[in-house]
């Protein structure tokens, strides 16, 4: 469904993307590692559409469609979710109007009636109960004052609402105490289904233990130096980048 | 506030391209002779049956505001005016004095039907809104109809125009006319006190609690024409009321003065709550016509626990030089000030308040939420004052400018004087901008620009608008995502 082909991509001027190439296919979970630095998150944000970024050569397609001219709300309403590295707090906007008024304007985009009150509410507390969010977190206003735990699994929590068709997942698993890596995860899973797929950008195996991934690309300076299976991710646990990193350079 | 998504699906329905209030309605009117003369004053005066006393009363004002210069402290810039190429009294011409609804030009209460504020009441009683909410209508000079009169008869309260006050209570007129805002305050004050044309009056009985929400809707139609309103509001001991105004003017290109003068009066445990959606024409995006809205409103507590509370909304006019004040005079009094400033394009916003505290043991409290997007500018000017004699007066205030773009400006001046050591003033004030990470953010959600502008800009000025009645949040909603039209991208 996802295919990146020879993406560069700079920021003022200087090179972040170097030639990548990937490919995510229907009901499948990819997962990225690599060291810091390497072009993890702005591939996330050059799939989504964050404008920063200049993309000098290279394609996305969504389903065989270049997604690069379109706005981010319109990528969006085709399915594209990026849970943040770092979630933006957005001050007195209650997160559930935030959640309502997003839903609201991907359905009007993809032209279906916008969700009644009740319906919509319940399919929050459907959400908000499986990732187990107090029902009183969504009167406060979005972000604001949530823990970093808190807002990764308000994360997932839209993620689950929005029912994209890929997933970005970025380092979602940092801040997560155990239980809660294990709930968020348990969210993932329970996502999975044969027409959505996963980019999941993480550092630690942890992760992977619960989200088995069904490939994974090593990442470094701005291209994909390795892919294989899960496997591959363990090896790393051990070893770290200094093997594969070196063959790049 | 589940409104916020009302906003959100407001903006989509609306045309947001277009100031939509700018149409001009074909009605013919009768207007003074132009320009400004002791004939126009005793014109005005005379086309409206006035006692002397009161045509006395304007000539005194108008040959003091001959002495006075035009003021020029506040930050905002424009050409001198000319006086003598105004009209200051214009009529429709079918309407020469307001009666029965029936009455009313048909021409007219479809202008009002087109600006949404249906008169008839039976249309008010039948539609959507909760409440009940009695409106007085003033187009250009004079007031065209009220509503729920009778009604509120019942309770004695009095709620009609002001031409139709100075004949029918001249000794509540007289008794309160300029005892809060005296003849001379300053410049525009005084200008409306020699040619003000119409408005509203409200008369609250002791121990009244007001049944409804009393509203006025203003509207200039004509071309060159000022409008001079007069709203005079009294709540005897122990009343309540909320009132409400609007207003709305065509776009033109010739810029139109607006000088109104608001004056509130609380006697002791009274309460007034005032709230204000200010949506005059502000110019095109150049910044060619639009109106300037030099308002004097204040508000006496003048006896022991008196509560005056200002909200408003302000998202229009070219240069609006506006601000909303409280003496608090009575012991144990309190002023409150709640107010949203949005400025657009080329607007320059230069508003505030006064708290003045007299009285011992008086509050105030003061929530000033500035947005200025576009090549706007926009002040919140404050003074809070503590006389000797206010022993323990106590301020807070809070001033939030927020920015959108790069080109717009935002300036906080506030003023504190204390006389007394045992004043406690408190002065938050913070400037913020709306940054790319939360739009991103709101647009990667699948929310426009635009969309996520405005739900941003109503996250920001939430505890404000949660003063407003909840027929007039929503309204004040809709509102802000219109004027900030065109900030984005
Ligand atoms: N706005 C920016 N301005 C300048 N440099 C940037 C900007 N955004 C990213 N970079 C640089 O691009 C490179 C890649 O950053 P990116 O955030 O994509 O890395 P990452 O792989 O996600 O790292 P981490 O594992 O630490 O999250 C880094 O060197 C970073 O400093
Ligand atoms: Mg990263």
């Amino acid at each position: 469904m996802l295919e990146v082909k020879n993406l560069h991509v700079e920021i003022d001027g200087k090179k972040i993307l170097d030639g990548l190439n990937l490919t995510v296919r229907d009901g499948e979970v990819a997962a990225i590692m690599g060291p810091n630095g390497s072009g993890k998150s702005t591939l996330s944000y050059v799939i989504a559409g964050r404008s920063d970024y200049e993309v000098t050569e290279g394609e996305v397609l969504l389903d065989g469609e270049n997604i690069l001219e379109i706005e981010p709300e319109e990528r969006a309403a085709k399915g594209i979710f990026l849970a943040f590295q770092y979630p933006v707090e957005i001050p007195g906007v209650a997160t559930m109007t935030f959640l309502k008024a997003s839903l609201n304007a991907q359905r009007k985009a993809r032209g279906d009636a916008d969700l009644s009150t009740p319906d919509f509410m319940r399919l929050v507390r459907a959400a908000a109960a499986s990732l187990e969010v107090n029902p009183d977190m969504m009167k406060r206003p979005l972000n604001v004052g949530f823990s970093g735990g808190e807002k990764k699994r308000m994360e997932i929590l839209q993620m689950a609402l929005l029912e994209p068709r890929l997933g970005l997942l970025d380092e979602t698993d940092s801040g997560l105490d155990i239980d809660a890596l294990r709930i968020v995860a348990n969210g993932v899973n329970a996502l999975r289904a044969a027409n959505r797929g996963f980019l999941v950008i993480t550092h630690y195996q942890r992760l992977l233990d619960y989200i088995k991934p069904d490939v994974v690309h090593i990442m470094s300076k701005g291209r994909i130096i390795k892919t294989g299976t899960a496997e591959l991710a363990l090896e790393l646990e051990k070893n770290g980048y200094r093997d594969y990193v070196a063959d790049a350079a | 506030m589940a409104a916020v998504q009302e906003t959100v699906d407001h903006v989509k329905s609306l045309d947001v391209t277009e100031y939509k209030y700018g149409f001009v309605s074909n009605i013919e009117s009768e207007k003074s002779p132009k320009g400004l003369s002791e004939e126009t004053v005793r014109f005005i005066s005379a086309k409206k049956n006035e006692p002397a006393w009161l045509t006395e009363w304007r000539l005194d004002a108008y040959r003091r505001w001959l002495t006075m210069p035009s003021p020029d402290w506040s930050r905002v810039n424009h050409p001198p005016i000319d006086y003598q190429d105004l009209y200051y009294y214009s009529a429709p011409k079918s309407t020469p004095g307001p009666k029965s609804i029936d009455d009313v030009d048909p021409e007219l209460l479809r202008v009002y039907e087109k600006l949404g504020i249906p008169l008839r009441e039976q249309e008010l009683l039948a539609g959507v809104q909760t409440s009940k909410v009695a409106v007085d209508a003033v187009f250009d000079s004079v007031s065209v109809a009220t509503t729920f009169k009778t009604e509120l008869a019942k309770f004695g309260v009095i709620f009609c125009s002001f031409s139709e006050a100075v004949h029918n209570h001249p000794e509540l007129v007289k008794k309160y006319l300029g005892s809060v805002v005296p003849v001379t305050d300053n410049y525009f004050a005084t200008l409306n006190s020699a040619v003000f044309s119409d408005g509203s009056f409200v008369y609250i009985p002791p121990g009244v609690r007001c049944p409804m929400e009393l509203s006025t809707y203003f509207r200039i139609n004509e071309p060159n024409t000022g409008q001079f309103e007069r709203t005079l509001i009294v709540a005897d001991k122990g009343a309540y009321v909320s009132y409400l105004e609007g207003c709305t003017a065509p776009k033109r290109d010739e810029n139109q003065l607006h000088a109104a003068v608001v004056e509130l009066v609380a006697l002791e445990d009274a309460e007034i709550k005032y709230s204000t959606v200010q949506n005059w024409y502000p110019g095109d995006a150049d910044g060619k016509g639009g109106i300037y809205n030099f308002v004097t409103k204040r508000g006496d507590c003048r006896e022991d626990n008196a509560k005056i509370s200002w909200t408003q909304v302000e998202t229009g006019s070219a240069i609006t030089w506006k601000y909303p004040s409280c003496i608090l005079r009575g012991d144990n009094s309190r002023g409150e000030f709640y107010s949203i400033a949005i400025s657009n394009g080329k607007q320059q916003v230069d508003s505030g308040t006064k708290m003045v505290h007299l009285g011992k043991n008086t509050t105030s409290r003061i929530i000033s939420k500035g947005i200025a997007a576009g090549r706007s500018d926009n002040t919140y000017r404050g003074l809070v004052s503590a006389h000797r004699k206010a022993t323990n007066a106590r301020n807070f205030t809070n001033c939030d400018s927020l920015l959108i773009g790069e080109h717009c400006g935002a300036h906080t001046v506030p003023y504190i004087e204390a006389k007394t050591a045992t004043a406690v003033f408190e002065h938050e004030a913070t400037t913020s901008k709306i940054s790319e990470d939360q739009l991103f953010y709101c647009r990667q959600r699948g929310l426009s620009g635009e969309e996520a502008t405005a739900l941003i800009v109503n996250g920001f000025v939430r505890d404000v608008l949660q003063q407003l009645p909840m027929e007039f949040a929503v309204e004040a909603q809709k509102l802000i995502a219109i004027s900030l039209e065109g900030s984005v991208g």
